[in-house]
């Protein structure tokens, strides 16, 4: 097994500021605007951009919530085995507003299109957006582009993106993983 | 955590499955809770499903809440009760069954008198089967709705006290509930009329009182089941009126308990009978609270038993 570093040290705390600089850009003050991280890689991210956003814009009334896509999967009965689902935690009204969706990693595009079907069930938004923090590019499934992108990546359909956070896993850090055999 | 899957494909009775089985259920029926109190309460899980909803016997609650649970994963619902059919007409269970699967049916929920109708079924068709009730065998997602309405107000359902009140002797629901109370480490008694408590239920492990303020006192929860007349063919005890004088529970009992126990029924309930309206109606019941969560159960069952179908 390869691991190559894709992202850590400094340019990962970089990368997270620039995203955030991105979204005030387009979101001013965030009155309604609204974080939806993608449980449970994706929640951490939006933790971290939630965090990073209330410092640069010293307010303390961002809005985020955790959004679970496993009965909204388009695999499910096909692919073996069962994920179990993680909590929704949405304690605010999504109808018109505009949701940013946050995931760890892109790839497919699958997730993503089952994240949009589970939003709906909470109201119709005014503006949905799309923030990764690596987008494994040219290997989508579905029309589905990030309008946010921390990296990108060129990768094989063998290999494997793994982030993991100074909260849950003690550091912050992006590899990818390749079977030696291969 | 529990496992990720279950250990089954049918869910036939509680007997059948183990602790893990039923924690998965849990936590999964946790996820569904969540889903049917949101203003759109449905997912596309098994939206290339379809469910045949086949009751040989009558039932209001249990089918309601079953087709509720279909519906909300975005099953598709047949429904066929038996009064209203070829089984009238002498048709056999299993000819009945392969009639309606020729019709391309997935999944089907039944209830029958006979215990054991599931089983036999299981053998001979490829559908998977959920037991809706089976005559005085077993009624599996009660028992599982009833542990999860414990688990969900007292924290965990281990360790616990629970005493089943009534007519344990027809009752499918007390077999359920012992079984899925004991899986999940609680202790069980069960209280009535010795009439109407099978003569070897402590086999089971279980505890037996025929007095109903010593078991009151023993426990933390009392499930108050119905009196089954249209099951009893003899008359087990004098009169439904010294039935509740000696079995039935009131607010003066209740208050009179040096703690506060909780009090369940699996419905329907016969006011005055088994349970005074003032207990029913009172904060210590979580009547409805059962009726709430069998959805989100039904539902945890159904889209378990669907992912063992790859």
């Amino acid at each position: 097994m390869q691991k190559r570093t894709l992202l850590d040290g400094q340019k990962f705390q970089i990368t997270i500021k620039r995203l955030c600089h991105q979204l005030i850009e387009n979101h001013n003050d965030f009155s309604n605007t609204v974080l939806i991280g993608i449980q449970p890689r994706g929640s951490y991210f939006a933790d971290r951009v939630k965090h990073e956003l209330s410092e640069v814009l010293k307010k303390s009334t961002i809005q985020k919530g955790n959004l679970d896509i496993t009965f909204f999967r388009d695999d499910f009965r096909r692919k073996h085995g069962l994920v179990s689902a993680s909590s929704n935690t949405i304690d605010f009204i999504i109808e018109g507003k505009n949701v940013i969706l946050i995931d760890d990693v892109l790839w497919t595009g699958r997730t993503i299109r089952a994240a949009l079907d589970a939003l709906l069930a909470y109201g119709r938004p005014a503006k949905v957006e799309l923030m990764v923090l690596i987008d494994r590019r040219f290997s989508r499934h579905v029309p589905i582009e990030p309008d946010y992108i921390g990296q990108q990546v060129d990768s094989l359909d063998s290999q494997q993106v793994r982030v993991s956070w100074k909260e849950t896993e003690g550091e912050d850090k992006v590899i990818l993983i390749s079977e030696s055999n291969k | 955590m529990a496992a990720e899957k279950l250990s089954t494909r049918h869910l036939l009775g509680i007997k059948d499955i183990n602790r893990n089985d039923i924690e998965l259920i849990f936590e999964t029926a946790d996820n569904f809770k969540d889903v049917i109190n949101r203003p759109i309460k449905r997912v596309p899980s098994l939206r290339d499903i379809t469910i045949a909803n086949i009751f040989f016997e009558n039932s209001t609650r249990t089918k309601l809440s079953f087709e509720l649970a279909e519906k909300r994963l975005s099953a598709d619902v047949v429904n066929f009760a038996a009064s209203s059919s070829s089984v009238s007409k002498g048709e056999t269970l299993i000819d009945t069954v392969n009639n309606i699967l020729a019709m391309k049916v997935d999944m089907v929920v039944m209830r029958h008198p006979y215990a054991g109708a599931g089983q036999f079924l299981s053998k001979h068709i490829k559908a998977q089967i959920v037991n809706a009730g089976d005559g005085a065998h077993e009624h599996p997602t009660q028992a599982l709705l009833d542990a999860f309405s414990i688990r969900e107000k007292l924290g965990e359902v281990a360790g616990k006290k629970v005493v089943i009140v009534g007519d344990i002797l027809h009752s499918r629901v007390a077999v359920s509930n012992i079984l899925c109370l004991q899986k999940l480490g609680a202790e069980v008694m069960v209280c009535g009329p010795t009439t109407l408590i099978p003569k070897h239920i402590a086999q089971l492990g279980v505890k037996v009182e025929h007095n109903l303020i010593k078991a009151l006192n023993w426990c933390d929860v009392a499930n108050m089941l119905r009196i089954q007349l249209e099951r009893q063919d003899i008359k087990y005890f004098p009169s439904l009126r010294e039935y509740a004088m000696m079995y039935g529970l009131n607010k003066q009992i209740l208050d009179s308990l040096d703690k506060e126990i909780i009090v369940m029924h699996p419905g329907p309930i016969n006011r005055g009978v088994e349970i005074t309206s003032d207990v029913a109606d009172s904060k210590q019941s979580i009547i409805l609270d059962q009726v709430e969560n069998g959805v989100a159960v039904r539902m945890a069952v159904l889209y378990l038993l669907a992912a063992q179908n790859d």
